[in-house]
């Protein structure tokens, strides 16, 4: 028998670590969506703007003030990735910028290992404080990164929906060619959501900071589980992401109460396969006419 | 004639064989390979010792390259869990090589096939129904499914530490059998890859590689004709998966240990690399594509030390921009006749 107070208590570890996916994720299948660029190296601009927010929280001592300068300045990173290694690129084998982003990605891990060496860092979390729930002590930090995710996808689609460039966003994603008659600059419209995205991955880092130590080889194991999770909801579907990434972290949580973190992986790699051979659109997507 | 048999042979397909036979390689490429070749065979005789090894190693990874760029190159899918073929090759040598007494060295290569290959129709089975990226992102995710197999398994696979074991001598069973010198296993790793060099550059023409080729340049289109491409694409997958086993087999006999490490994505990312740089559907290209690399590993981390991957990252992104046929493509067709 399942003790229950341990599967409420992996449900709400599963919302928390599925709100952080999904603010990785849903940067990555923005980028997908607008550009046809599978980025590879998504989880190192993560990994990267929570070592930024590591460097920028020792010098000014302020957890939210070295949030706001990671996301700042790996918006200002990701435009210049873009810029130079990816707009060549444009109109070529969507597999070209895999392998572009793959070597940005080699490129970024090893910069973060020269720079910040191999021993993980930590940064101290804003709110300190626990809460009991059932048998464990929860940190109420927790919570806090789930609501300043939420926030941040929030804000994200009110700008996507009603923000003027919000719409040529979207419009871009449409169809990039009328998009451009109509006036649209699409080229920058490219620079900026890889920012938006860059800039989306590096907040996640911070947040996701504290709860861990934060080390180079982090970015590849979210970069996996973005891509699982871009996947199964459907590639450039933005609602899709998000459902899909609580889903596969309540699923990766819960099998947890049987195997070891690390084996828990392949359940949502099972799940991943799953949703390719059964529904390869995704599984949180209407079915296509 | 050809390796695989296709279900049915038909006119067009011997009508393409027939063109591919009629241009025939040139003598210039046969003077250049056996060139190539004998210069392989007397390395060990000039070189010092750490580059003899170095040598070795090429031919290994270069094996590893070229049973990568049959999918790459030839059929047209980026295969990003290549890693869990030559792993498992790895792996199922040392099996082999720590269970049956005396060791013996054409039965860890038969075993490290085998395990390739039936992982190898696992993946394919599942991976081939989806093409482009979701194929990559299949194939990445399999490989890491493998990785984590083996890293927790401990009782098993050694886990983190992995295996270590004997080198197995080398002989004829019932004949001789003498210990590998090291210019024996450079001999011996030579002759693998240059016979396997062969045999994949035959089925790459046979009608076959011509079906292959055509999936590559249109799918839709190949399919129309008649082909039943899936069926296709597994047995390129497991081709491939194969070739790759073998280059765990001898990378495993060579070193003398098995490592969850060769599982990572990360060796599935170095044969991509290697393709990049030297020329896909090329098959010798993606050979001169891993001795590229690992010089310039071997370059660079004598001057950036563990941090040699930034330089290299940094040149492979300016290659896929700026020379994206890689050093060998300019001879693209003169390689393939």
């Amino acid at each position: 028998m399942i003790p229950f107070d341990q599967v409420l208590v992996q449900i709400v570890n599963g919302l928390v670590s599925g709100m952080i996916l999904a603010l990785v994720a849903s940067g990555l299948t923005l980028i997908f969506g607008i550009m046809d660029i599978v980025n590879f190296a998504h989880g190192d601009l993560f990994m990267l703007g929570a070592y930024v927010g590591t460097t920028a929280f020792i010098t000014t001592g302020n957890f939210w003030l070295a949030l706001l300068v990671s996301v700042l300045t790996m918006a200002v990173l990701g435009a210049v990735l873009q810029a130079t290694a990816l707009r060549p690129l444009l109109g070529r084998d969507p597999l070209t910028t895999i392998l572009a982003t793959f070597g940005l990605s080699l490129i970024i891990q090893n910069y973060a290992l020269w720079q910040y060496g191999p021993v993980p860092r930590k940064i101290l979390e804003p709110v300190g404080g626990h809460f009991k729930l059932f048998y464990i002590e929860y940190p109420w930090y927790r919570l806090v990164i789930a609501f300043m995710s939420a926030a941040i996808i929030g804000g994200l689609y009110l700008f996507m929906k009603y923000g003027k460039h919000g719409i040529w966003i979207r419009a871009t994603t449409q169809d990039r060619v009328m998009a451009e008659a109509m006036g649209i600059p699409v080229p920058w419209v490219h620079t900026v959501v890889f920012a938006i995205g860059a800039a989306m991955a590096a907040a996640a880092g911070v947040l996701f900071g504290p709860t861990v130590g934060v080390n180079h080889a982090m970015g590849f194991d979210f970069t996996l589980r973005a891509f699982v999770v871009v996947v199964v909801g459907g590639m450039g579907n933005l609602g899709g992401s998000i459902l899909a990434s609580i889903f596969i972290s309540l699923l990766e949580s819960l099998a947890t109460i049987w195997v070891s973190p690390a084996q828990a992986v392949i359940v949502s790699f099972v799940a991943l396969i799953l949703t390719l051979l059964v529904r390869p659109t995704g599984l949180f997507v209407p079915t296509p006419k | 004639m050809s390796t695989v048999t296709p279900p049915a042979v038909r006119a067009d397909e011997r009508a393409l064989e027939t063109r591919a036979q009629g241009t025939g390689p040139s003598t210039a490429y046969w003077t250049g390979f056996f060139i190539v070749v004998a210069l392989l065979a007397v390395s060990p005789f000039v070189l010092p010792e750490f580059w003899q090894r170095f040598m070795t190693e090429i031919l290994i990874w270069g094996l590893f390259a070229m049973s990568s760029d049959i999918l790459i190159g030839y059929t047209g899918m980026v295969s990003f869990g290549h890693s869990a073929f030559f792993g498992l090759g790895m792996y199922g040598a040392a099996a082999a090589l720590l269970m049956v007494r005396p060791p013996n060295l054409w039965l860890a290569m038969l075993v490290g096939l085998v395990a390739a290959a039936v992982i190898a129709m696992f993946v394919a089975f599942f991976s081939t129904r989806l093409r482009d990226i979701y194929f990559s992102i299949t194939t990445l995710v399999f490989s890491q499914i493998f990785y984590v197999i083996i890293f927790t398994w401990t009782e098993v696979t050694g886990g983190e530490n992995g295996l270590t074991f004997r080198q197995p001598p080398f002989g004829i069973p019932g004949v001789f059998t003498v210990p590998f010198t090291r210019n024996g296993i450079h001999w011996f790793v030579l002759a693998v890859v240059v016979v396997s060099y062969l045999v994949l550059r035959r089925v790459t023409q046979s009608p076959f590689g011509m079906v292959l080729q055509s999936i590559r340049e249109n799918e839709p289109r190949t399919r129309a004709i008649g082909y039943h491409v899936e069926r296709y694409k597994i047995v390129s997958v497991m081709l491939s998966g194969l070739f790759a086993g073998l280059a765990g087999v001898l990378y495993a006999i060579q070193n003398k240990f098995a490592a969850p490490d060769f599982v990572l994505f990360l060796i599935s990312g170095e044969a991509v690399i290697f393709n990049v740089m030297g020329g896909i559907g090329t098959l010798v290209g993606p050979v001169a594509g891993a001795a590229f690399f690992l010089l310039m590993k071997e370059v660079f981390s004598r001057v950036f030390y563990e941090y040699y991957l930034i330089p290299v990252g940094i040149i492979f992104t300016l290659m896929v921009i700026f020379v994206p046929q890689g050093l060998l493509g300019a001879w693209r067709r003169h390689l393939n006749r």
